[in-house]
Parts: structure tokens; sequence; C-alpha cells
């Protein structure tokens, strides 16, 4: 089977493994190879807890970036066995190649693929333009839920470290780069949170000091997917003037939006130290005594 | 749930939240869907003035509502009509809207604003879509409630 996309656009990012493109999946579809027990896995991560049920790729499983992957009690992921059970009741292998597509440009995709890698799940991807494109493009929806035969994920312990920074890390890190993705009014302290998105009552508005505002939707054309290397090394590495070798932190309001550019950051233009923090604008906005630039 | 208040739903809501209630987390899933697929399109009165319509920002999606009472000598003569528009791909917050059409649409002025303002809570629907998500039912509520008080103001 093709492993990859060979499409010429996916081919020039640095993780070119990490992305498939719609004509991709729907070859495996037809060809038989999504769900199953040796077969990839689809799911849908959107934020609209009901998008998956209103219609879906086929063969596609859904999973609740809040439901399924946050701990119900404290603010944080769930924890290996948590884990073990999401990906086990899914017919999902440690083995597996998992592809994800949700709604917002990936947004809640980006996320769940972010978890994934806390649990070192090796092979995830993404599908370039999510849930938008497919459907732009007339490609089948269905309302037919599948019902993987469930497997033994093994528990693998969550390593936070490398991909995850939290309040701590990032009072250690003011001075290196940090990347705020959220839109220019939550940046300059105008607005407590996402234009058109509910008040999530931070006390105090503004960025952490330094922080270089790239808006997570620069990174994404008009029909959700993304854009080309070229086009994203001219936004960071010649504007904003990042290099590969920096140790970078990208935060929003909760972590999801800066999930889709730490995506961008590490697999589509190769950055190795890119970490993402979660606790983001509704942690850093209502912390005592932390430094804010306005 | 203990933090609820005790003020009593009016019947069409009270029989909503009932059937939420005795569901499981899926079946809540399944019938949030149903008032999503079910909630009425606008008016042709309406068609292209969402221009007259409150937008309630605090839904995941962008939700617009308006609310007519109709003439009547008192709170109690006065009906209540509500109208919603939200794009087919956020599903939660039409179910929401759809879940108050079906439960307040046609009451009297004086029954809607003694909706209890955590009338939302009363579903059991906070561990199937996060309580995060409720949020936008509950700004929803606080709006209609405050139009009806606007408009029978005089």
């Amino acid at each position: 089977m093709g492993r990859m996309s060979a499409d010429p656009k996916i081919s020039e990012y640095a993780h070119p493994e990490r992305l498939v493109t719609t004509e991709w999946l729907a070859e495996q579809i037809a060809a038989g190879r999504v769900g199953g027990p040796d077969g990839i896995a689809l799911l849908e991560s959107d934020e609209d807890v009901l998008l998956y049920a209103t219609g879906h790729i086929p063969g596609a499983v859904k999973i609740d970036w809040h439901v399924d992957l946050n701990d119900p009690v404290s603010r944080d992921y769930v924890d290996g066995e948590g884990f073990a059970k999401v990906m086990g009741e899914r017919g999902i292998r440690r083995d597996t190649t998992v592809v994800i597509y949700g709604d917002k440009s990936n947004w809640w995709a980006a996320y769940a693929l972010w978890v994934f890698s806390l649990f070192g799940h090796d092979d995830v991807r993404l599908l370039d333009g999510g849930r938008a494109k497919w459907i732009a493009e007339g490609r089948e929806l269905t309302r037919d839920v599948p019902t993987p035969t469930p497997v033994d994920y093994p528990v693998a312990e969550r390593d936070d470290a490398p991909i995850r920074a939290f309040k701590d890390d990032v009072l250690a890190h003011l001075g290196k780069p940090l990347v705020d993705v959220r839109s220019p009014g939550e940046y300059s302290g105008e607005l407590l949170h996402m234009p058109d998105y509910p008040q999530e009552g931070a006390m105090r508005g503004g960025h952490i000091p330094g922080a270089k505002s790239v808006p997570w939707a620069r990174a994404a054309n008009d029909d959700g997917s993304f854009k080309s290397r070229a086009e994203l090394e001219a936004i960071y590495l010649t504007e904003q003037g990042l290099a590969p070798t920096d140790d970078v932190v990208a935060y929003c309001r909760i972590g999801e939006r800066s999930s889709h550019t730490w995506f961008v950051l590490t697999h589509l233009l190769g950055f190795p130290s890119v970490r993402n923090y979660d606790g983001s604008w509704t942690e850093w906005g209502n912390a005592v005594r932390v430094p804010i630039e306005k | 749930m203990s933090a609820v208040s005790d003020t009593p739903l009016p019947a069409p809501l009270a029989e909503i939240a009932d059937d939420f209630r005795s569901a499981s987390n899926d079946l809540k899933l399944q019938l949030l869907l149903e008032f999503s697929d079910e909630l009425p399109a606008l008016p042709e009165r309406y068609a292209g003035r969402l221009d007259q319509f409150e937008r309630v920002d605090e839904c995941q999606s962008p939700l617009f509502l308006t609310v007519e009472v109709d003439d009547g000598a008192s709170l109690e003569q006065r009906e209540v009509h509500l109208f919603f528009d939200a794009p087919a791909e956020a599903p939660t917050t039409r179910g929401f809207a759809g879940i108050l059409h079906e439960g307040l649409d046609g009451l009297s002025a004086a029954q809607v604003l003694a909706v209890p303002d955590d009338a939302p809570m009363r579903f059991g629907l906070a561990e199937a879509v996060s309580p995060l998500r409720l949020r936008g039912m509950v700004a929803m509520l606080g709006r209609i409630k405050r139009q009806v008080r606007a408009k029978t103001a005089t």
C-alpha cells in the first residue's frame, strides 16, 4: 500500500509522513484499508461534540477532545490507563497508523494528535484540510457508526516534558522564543477571549512578555489545508526570525489553536524543540504576579 | 445534582429534561441531534434579516436569536415566540436552541420569565457534552429572558 501521500506539496515538508491528502484517504477507503484489525484507524476530532453524528467520513470513529482526552476532574489529560482505554476500544494498537481529521481547520484534530504524541503513539497523521475540505470536494459522508473490535493497547506512560510546557517552564523560558497564536485583539489585551467565542474568564489581558504574535490561521489556506513549506518558512523564519534550532513555546487560550502551530513548526518545518503551553492564556491571564506585556 | 435550584420548570421543558436525564450519555447525544435536526427554519419574514437578531457569543459557534411577544392584557396572557438561526456545522448549538424552542415557544411571558436561570443544568448534559459547552445554553436562556423582559416593559 502507498504508505504516504505522494503529493508534491506534502513531500516538501520536514516530516511528510505526518500529513495525508483527501485523495490518498479516499483511495485507502476504496481499497478497504480503513478500519478493521490491520487497517488504518480514522478518527474525527471536532470542537462540536455532535458534528460527527451529523455525518462523517466512512469508517471514521469519533474521538472527543473533552470527553475522551481530558481528565474528568483535574485540568490535565487522561493518564496511561485512560489513554489505553480510549485507543483499545477504538480497535487501535500501538503500531496502528492513525489518521485524524476535524472541523475548524483541524484545530481539534491537531490537539488530539499532540495528545497522542504525549503518549508516544508513533504513527499519527492529519488529513490536510480536515472535514471542510473533504466536504467541499463533494466526497462521501455517512451517519453509519463503525463498531471496531476492541483490542489491548499497552499502558504507555505520558511523557510531557519534550512537547508540553507548564507555567513554571514558561517562566524559566522567558527571553527565549514564544509564539502567541491568538487573534491580534487577544494578543494586545483588548479582548479577553477569542472573537465570537465565550468569555472564558481571564482576569488580565495581554500576552506573555516577548511573545511574537503569529495568529494560527496564517498557516492555513482558505480551504483549511496547510500552506506550503515555502509559504510557512516566509512567515516563521523570514518574517518572525525564528530558527529551526530555537527552543520555542507556543500558546493560545487553552492549547488547541497552538497545537495547530505546534504541528506546523514541528512536523511541517522540522523544528525539533517546540512545546505547547496548554495552560495558555486561561492560566497565565489568571495567575497571580506573572509578568504580562500589553 | 444538588447545586441546582428547586424552582420548577414549565411543563414542556420539564418533560424534555426528564427525557434527557433518564437517557444514557450516547442516547443524550442522539436526542440532542434530533433537536438540532428539528430546529425550525426561520419564517420568510426574517429571511436575510439577521441584523434584527441578537447574537449569542457564548456559544461555540455564533447563534442568532430573537423573541416576539404577542399583545395581551397581562404577562400571563402574552404568548412568547422564539426564533433561532445557527449553521448546520454547529449541531450542538442548534440542539440547545431546539430544546429551548420546544420547551418555551408558546408559553406566556410570565412563564418564560419564571424559568430558573440554572435550567440548562437540569438535563444531565454536563457529562455528555462537557460543562464548558453548556454555557451556550445558559447564555441563550439569559438572552431570551432579557428580551422578553424588555419587550414587556412598557
